[in-house]
Order: C-alpha cells, then structure tokens, then sequence
C-alpha cells in the first residue's frame, strides 16, 4: 500500500509543476504590460512602471521569473488581490468553506438520492420505474444548470414564496464565523429561527448543483449493479438460497460501488465548476461566484490564485479517490503497484 | 413493431440468398433498435432544417424591438396574441424568432467547437502515439494538467486572455475538449500498433503519414465518434454556459445562453423570458445525448454500459 501511495503522489508533482507553470503563464499571456495589469486601472507614472518592473522582477529570464513564482507558491503567498489589496489565499480561504458547505450538501443529496434509485433501478431493470428513472436522469444529465436554478427561483421564490433568492443567511440575524459552515455556525450562535433561515437559503442551490451528479450517479450506479448482477457469484449466492435482499445487499451491492466511489470522486470537478455557475446565480459568496467577479473586475492575480487553487483541490481529491480505490479494490493495489 | 411490412415490400431475392446489406444499412438497422436514438435525431434534423430556413420560418427579425410590446406575454396567457407567440422580451423582440435565429449558433457553434477540438486531438493523439518517448510523456503530462482544471474554469480563463467573444469562447471550450481526444486517441493507436496488419504495412514500406491516417487512424474512430457526440452536447452546455456568465456570445446576438443573461433580472416579472431560450438549449441537448447513447450502442459495444 505505502509503494502504491507513492507511486500515485510521484504521479502528481509533474502535473502540480505543469499547473503552477498554467497559472504563472496566464498574468504573461494576458494582453498588454503586467505591471498596467496588476496596478489596475489607475496606471502608474514611468518611473515608477520601471521601478516595479525591476522590483517584481519582470525584467528577469522567464525561467527566473518562474522559480521565482513557484518558490513563492510553495510558501503559500500566491499575491495579493489587485482590488482589496488582500493576499489572494486570505480571500480564497475565508470563501472556500461556503463553496465547501454547499459542494458537501450537494454531493450527499445526489449520493443519498442517486445510489438507492440507482440500484432499485438495476433491480427491476426493464420496468416503468427503470424507464422513468433512465429518461429523468438523462434530462438531469442534459440540464443547463444555470436555467434549472432560474426555473426554482421562479417557482419556489417568486410563485410560492418559499425559500429566498439569493444570499446564505437573512440579514436579520448575524453569525461569528467558527467554522464557516452556515448550518453549523447558526447552530452554535443559539438565536432562534437563524438555523431554519440557513437551511432555506442552502435547498435551492443544493438541489440545482446537485442535479448532475445525482444523474451521473444513478445512472452509474445502475450500470454497475447490473454488471454485478450477472456475475457468477451472485448466481451461486441465489441458488444457495439466500434472501434477495441479503444477495443484492451484499453480494452485489458491495462490488458494484466499486466503480460508483469513482464516480463520485470525479464529481468533484463537476461540482467546482458548477459551482461558478450556481453561486452566480443565487449570490452565494464562495469561491466561485469570487473567481467570476474577478475576471470581471480584472482583478488577476486573484483568478491566478483561484486556478491554482481549484486545480490543486481536484488533483488532491482524485489521489484520495484513487488511493480508496485501491483500498476498497485490492486487485487494483496489486496490478499497478 | 412496423418491421414486417418492410421485409414483405422487398424485391425476391435471387438464388444467391440475400445480399448482405450495405455497411449504411447495417448501421441503420441497428441504430434503429434504440427508439429514444431514433427520436433524438429526429429532433436534431428538425433543429437543422430550421437552422437553415431560419429566415423563412421565423415570424420577425431577431433583433427587430417593437416600441409598442415590451415584455408581452406568450399568446395562451392574458395579454398575449398570435402576433408573439412566446411572447417578447424586455427590448420588445420576438422571443420565438430569436430562438429559432438562436439555433444556427448552438448548433454550428458545438459543432465547430468539436471538429477544432477533434482535429487537434487526433493528431496530437497520433504523434504522441507513433513517438512515444519523451513527446509522449511531454504530451500526456501537459493532458493531465488540463483535465485537473475543471472544464468552464478552464474555458474562462482562456476567454480572460484572449477577452469575451463567440469566437473566443469556441476556442477555449475546444481546448477544453482536447485532452479527452488526445488521451483517446493515443490510447487507440497504441493498441493498434501492435497488431499485425499495421506490421504488415510498415513492411510493405507505407511511410509514417500514411501509417498514421490512412492504416491506424481508421480503426481508432469509432470510440472517437462516440467521444465526439457526447462533448458535442456538453459544449453545447458550456457554451451557453460561457454566453450566461457575460463571456460568450455579446448582446444582441440571439445565442440561448446569453438570452438567459439578458433575461436574468425579470425572472420574478416575465417567467417567459426565462423559460424558453432554457427550454430550447435542454431539449437540444437532451437529443445529442440521445443520438449519442444510440451511436454508442452501435458503434462501440464494449462501451454499452447495460
């Protein structure tokens, strides 16, 4: 296992070195003069524009320049924000858990939700509920998700008034941040109705950021299960004479989730850049909604920032899918390593 | 089904027992088992037909603003008329018309945006393929890094450098795709390469180029086709997504996501300025998909997943 595990994190420096050269290259590629770029709108004086050139070393070897950026990456000073003068990971950090809340509560949704119809679908595969299950997935597959929130809006805010549009928390109340998660913050702060308040400010952006990982999930699910299904073991586990449910419960549902913790796993890139798009609808003050405005207010470094970031998180959380993958699979763990 | 007809209406067969049916027809044959496949492609060549006879079937002009019909509602609805059937926007444009001019960007959008996206990866594919050593690694490597940034992050960026713009955007949603193609491809022609005929070839002294695309190359297509229908619907997807964010397709260009964009803040006034450029993308990309999954069937059966 601690060869596998290292083989797989050997694996990974090259790409993190290719990333940080993507995000490194992005401030150069961007057109006209770095310095203009990251002194904003405002300009700067000749003089100064050569000060800072020589200053931030823009006038050295790319090369150099490049060591330069990684070694200040390793340190973790990935710039400061051109807009509020903050360093970009300050900015990132204090986002990050809103995205966190929402992307956890949107995956759990579609695991809850997806895995049992996924199986009950394998199970009774050919009947109306299989076929229902196959076209709804397909539409939550092919959904436009940024619609999909705007049509919720429409119904729940606008016609039924149930839930609020925009926002994580009603300005009635104010949370110290401890955590950063809303639900649990609201929860410690003990003031009456704030938890309630929360939760109806997390449902629509939950179930719409959920939406295609709860397809990809059940759909996954159910491939998987019928593959099973038809392996000799649970033949065998059948004929024994085995409860039904004892035979799918066990025998198949434990190999079939194999390929689905994958599937799951791989939501993770789904999620983040759903995300852009759901916290842009609903105002939700994460990091994605932060990465949209900020290439709207030309704000790079913090782009820059929020790349390597996000690039990083999705690398790092397909090597724990992959190293669980080999836990769960050890004819993977022997195969490869 | 309504099979039978068909095999009664054929000419009797001669001694030779029947023809075995042409390569089209086999294809047809099978596609056809696939009722949602068939339904998905229908649709799809329906799209087409009004793409190109947009001028013809659309009831106004795109970007035409009636003074007297800001935010009319669709004609079943109180205040609506036949004159706008899904009634008109916040500028007074015909939303049905514009949908109807909206379709010739999605679809020759996605479409282009999946032959760049192809192309590039076939021969990236190939090359890292044939060479393997250290272009190989250098290529492969540099696929890694751009399947680690999620896809729309990737495409905004790359719309940041080069600045907002529909053809900004194809590109950055082709670089997008890249990598799967690249990746598919050299998986493909790695696999081929040890087979005999590509020996046999090599030996029969056919050069590099013609190893590459006219011996190896044919083989890989069909999961490569299939790869192809399937980002044809998410680039479909990302491009509307690119036009909602600001990045894609300008105002007053009649693409359905920047439709979305400018109807943003009537979503509690006017539901129909909302709904329908929405409706339009999901029902096209519900049908790619469709038509994909059919192809899949066909075309790639160890890919069929049931």
């Amino acid at each position: 296992m601690l060869r596998f595990l290292l083989t797989r994190l050997g694996l990974l420096i090259p790409t993190f070195l290719g990333v940080t050269l993507i995000a490194f290259l992005f401030i150069r590629l961007l057109p006209g003069d770095p310095i203009e770029i990251l002194a904003g709108e405002r300009g700067v004086s000749p003089e100064r524009h050569a000060r800072l050139m020589r200053e931030l070393g823009f006038d050295r070897p790319l090369w150099e320049q490049y060591l330069g950026y990684l070694g200040d990456v390793l340190q973790g000073d990935l710039g400061r924000s051109i807009v509020t003068k903050q360093p970009v990971i300050r900015e990132f950090l204090t986002l990050f858990p809103a995205t966190l809340e929402l992307s956890l509560c949107a995956i759990l949704l579609a695991v809850v939700i997806g895995l049992p119809v996924g199986i009950l679908a394998a199970v009774r595969r050919g009947t109306v509920f299989d076929h229902s299950v196959m076209a709804v997935t397909l539409t939550g597959y092919s959904m436009p998700i940024f619609w999909w929130g705007l049509l919720l809006i429409i119904l729940f805010s606008g016609i039924l008034g149930w839930t609020p549009v925009s926002g994580r928390l009603s300005l009635l109340y104010y949370v110290e941040p401890v955590t950063g998660f809303m639900l649990i913050d609201t929860l410690l702060s003990d003031q009456e109705g704030a938890f309630l308040s929360a939760l109806r400010h997390l449902i629509l952006p939950t179930a719409v950021l959920g939406t295609i990982p709860l397809a990809v999930i059940a759909r996954q699910t159910r491939s998987a299960m019928l593959e099973v299904l038809g392996e000799d073991y649970v033949r065998t586990a059948r004929a024994k004479g085995l409860p039904p449910r004892r035979v799918i419960g066990l025998h198949a549902l434990r190999n079939a989730l194999i390929p689905v913790v994958t599937t799951i796993g791989l939501q993770v890139g789904v999620l983040l850049a759903g995300a852009i798009l759901t916290e842009t609808i609903f105002s939700w003050p994460g990091v994605g909604k932060w990465l949209v405005d900020s290439i709207f207010r030309r704000d790079y470094p913090a782009v820059q920032g929020g790349l390597l970031l996000i690039a990083s998180l999705v690398m790092l959380v397909n090597l724990v899918v992959d190293l669980l993958y080999g836990l769960i699979n050890p004819r993977i763990r022997h195969r490869r390593a | 089904m309504a099979r039978a007809p068909e095999t009664l209406d054929r000419p009797a067969e001669d001694a030779l027992g029947p023809e075995p049916p042409g390569p089209f027809r086999e294809f047809w044959h099978d596609y056809r088992q696939n009722r949602g496949a068939v339904a998905g492609l229908v649709f799809l060549l329906l799209l087409v037909a009004v793409a190109l006879l947009a001028d013809l079937v659309a009831p106004h002009a795109p970007d035409v603003q009636y003074r007297d019909a800001f935010l009319t509602p669709p004609v079943w609805q109180e205040g609506g008329s036949w004159r706008f059937p899904l009634g008109t926007d916040a500028t007074g444009r015909d939303i049905l018309s514009r949908i109807i001019f909206g379709s010739r960007y999605s679809l020759s959008i996605g479409f282009l945006v999946i032959v760049l996206s192809l192309l590039g990866g076939i021969t990236i594919g190939l090359f890292a393929g044939f060479f393997r050593g250290w272009i190989d690694t250098l290529v492969m490597r540099l696929m890694d890094v751009l399947i680690a940034i999620p896809g729309l992050l990737l495409a905004l960026v790359v719309v940041a450098i080069m600045g907002p713009g529909l053809f900004n955007a194809m590109f950055a949603i082709a670089i997008v795709y890249l990598p799967h193609f690249v990746r598919l491809t050299r998986a493909a022609t790695l696999a081929e390469l040890s087979r005999d005929y590509v020996t046999g070839s090599r030996v029969a002294g056919a050069g590099l180029a013609r190893l590459m695309f006219v011996t190896v190359l044919p083989n890989c297509m069909p999961p490569l086709i299939v790869q192809a229908t399937l980002s044809f619907s998410t680039a479909v997807l990302d491009m509307a997504a690119l036009g909602f964010l600001g990045m894609g397709a300008q105002p007053p260009t009649p693409e359905w996501g920047t439709m979305l964009a400018d109807a943003r803040e009537f979503i509690l006034r006017a539901w129909w300025v909302v709904t329908f450029p929405g409706m339009a993308i999901l029902f096209t990309v519900l049908a790619i998909n469709l038509v994909g999954d059919g192809l899949r069937d066909v075309l790639d059966p160890k890919l069929k997943r049931s």
